[in-house]
């Protein structure tokens, strides 16, 4: 037996001793979590349960992830709204306090630098959280572009725990441990401080609260596709509120899950995973994040012009999801290349492109064989001509072609998430 | 703690051989230490009984969650039988590798081949657990 990835093997985290551990790293290791080095942090990739019962948890129950190695950036003041507009492509002057988005920060090409979520906490205040393995790329260009304006950046990546929550019974597990938090109470507001109801809380809305008696930010997003809830956190509280989740989930079937199911799981929706999917390579149209580039909005932001020219052009390549048809393991970096369709043409939808058969045309970028549905699923770049969905192209595994159709994700749709 | 029963043979590849009832006949897997290190296991393509293979050379594969690996023979030999137990449930392989979860049956075609495998303890060391 022979590795062809070095996640498999000797490589763990404990080789690598330089890593970051986040304030959940000793309930890990107490729980039989097998830590791998990610993005240099160490966390865990499973648990004793393994990633397929972690995963079905999520869908059925609820897990309880450890995401602190996310990155928290918070802007505030006068002109935080001006810097959020400036670097990140989604239009932050539609949040209400209280709300979050989707976002992305652009090159002045167009191309990804990263992709994050933007939650206004105040009128003039924003916490941006961005992958832990742009942090330090993500943090020098939103530092460089606030240069000169009335605000002031901070970088609270090592102060804050976050926990992901995901599941169909997330709110009946968190609801009970929630108390009002007394230090945010508004002047003049309501006495005593209400607790706040999660059944009121909406998709990507926030609140907050103590949990478990730890002060939180309360937010119903997530990345897995089911209802749940992110936990942010001060660092000290992170173990708490952890052991607390797991004790009022135990009755419901709550599992703690590593980054291989939270991989999984994104995978089944769809939600590309930067590093993998999206990079600087690819501009935002291409990546399939055009919903989010609000290019008729007030407010010059990095990447406009380029993505407004893309998008009047067309784009020559899209990131597209792809559904094996029959067994097969679809992984990152195998080709994606032609096959003839049933008339014996070549390339699909005619050919257009006058592809050979088996000629490579594309790859794929992550891929799994979905724990919910059975069947290899994967995304993969591809010519804009043979991206619409239905296209039949091959996944080149190993010494094989496998075939596989264009699928607009989320390829799993049965989730409990709100919308 | 893998386990790593004292009455099996074992490669550098993590594969094991275990006597059967048959003279010249070995049952062959890969180890407890394997499938943890694996994780879950997808599927496996495996070889139909009637096949022969030459020292190393690969038999199949084990798709799991994290990675796909190679199975290398390890010794020279035909293949008698198949588990296709594993065609329905590959997970007898994380649950039970030394038992259910067995691969293929093997007739050793070259007795000298197995001079070359590990002990319990050479692979005890292999994997860190002496």
């Amino acid at each position: 037996m022979t590795d062809h990835n070095a996640l498999a093997t000797g490589s763990t985290a404990d080789d690598a001793p330089e890593l970051l551990t986040t304030p959940l790293d000793a309930e890990h290791r107490a729980l039989g979590g097998k830590m791998v080095p990610f993005a240099g942090w160490s966390m865990p990739v499973q648990y004793p349960s393994g990633i397929q019962a972690e995963h079905r948890a999520v869908r059925e129950a609820a897990g309880l992830f450890d995401v602190s190695h996310m990155g928290e950036f918070h802007v505030e003041g006068p002109e935080a709204l001006a810097l959020v507009l400036k670097v990140a492509v989604n239009d932050a002057s539609q949040l209400d306090v209280g709300q979050a988005q989707y976002s992305a920060l652009c090159t002045p090409s167009g191309t990804l630098i990263d992709d994050l979520l933007v939650y206004r906490t105040a009128p003039d205040a924003f916490l941006l959280v961005v992958n832990a393995s742009n942090r330090e790329t993500d943090w020098a260009w939103i530092s460089k572009h606030a240069e000169g304006m009335d605000l002031d950046l901070s970088d609270r990546s090592e102060d804050t725990a976050l926990l992901a929550l995901q599941g169909p019974k997330a709110e009946a597990i968190l609801a009970p441990l929630l108390e009002p938090d007394v230090d945010r109470a508004a002047p003049g507001g309501a006495t005593p401080v209400p607790t706040p109801d999660l059944s009121e809380l909406g998709y990507y809305r926030f609140t907050h609260a103590r949990v478990a008696g730890v002060p939180a930010l309360v937010a119903r997003t997530g990345y897995t596709g089911e209802d749940g809830f992110e936990l942010y956190l001060p660092w000290s509280g992170g173990v708490a509120v952890w052991r607390a989740i797991l004790e009022a989930g135990e009755p419901h079937g709550i599992l703690p899950a590593g980054l291989g199911a939270r991989d999984s799981l994104r995978l089944e929706v769809g939600y590309p995973l930067y590093g993998n999917d999206l990079d600087r390579e690819h501009t935002a149209l291409e990546s399939g994040l055009g919903w989010i580039v609000k290019l008729g909005r007030e407010g010059d932001f990095v990447g406009r012009e380029a993505l407004a020219l893309q998008k009047a052009s067309g784009v020559e390549r899209r990131l597209v999801g792809l559904r094996l048809e029959g067994r097969g393991f679809p992984r990152p970096g195998y080709p994606v290349v032609t096959m003839a369709d049933e008339d014996g043409a070549e390339g699909g939808e005619g050919g257009e492109g006058g592809e050979e058969v088996g000629e490579e045309v594309g790859v794929v970028t992550s891929g799994t064989v979905s724990p919910s549905l059975g069947e290899g699923i994967a995304l993969a770049w591809l010519p804009t001509e043979l991206a619409a969905p239905g296209t039949r192209v091959a996944i080149r595994v190993r010494d094989r072609d496998l075939p596989a159709t264009v699928q607009r994700p989320p390829f799993y749709t049965g989730g409990s998430i709100r919308r | 703690m893998a386990r790593i029963p004292d009455d099996l043979f074992y490669t550098e590849e993590h594969e094991y051989l275990k006597a059967t009832d048959e003279e010249g006949v070995y049952q062959v897997g890969v180890t407890d230490y394997a499938q943890g290190e694996l994780g879950d296991i997808v599927f496996l393509e495996l070889p139909a009984a009637g096949d022969s293979f030459s020292h190393m050379e690969t038999f199949g594969t084990i798709e799991a969650v994290k990675a796909v690996s190679d199975l290398y023979a390890p010794v020279s030999g035909e293949v008698v039988a198949v588990n296709d137990a594993l065609e329905d449930d590959p997970s007898l392989v994380n649950s039970d590798p030394y038992g259910a979860g067995w691969m293929v049956r093997m007739r050793v075609s070259d007795p000298s081949e197995l001079d070359a495998l590990m002990s319990p303890d050479a692979y005890r060391e292999l994997v860190g657990e002496d």
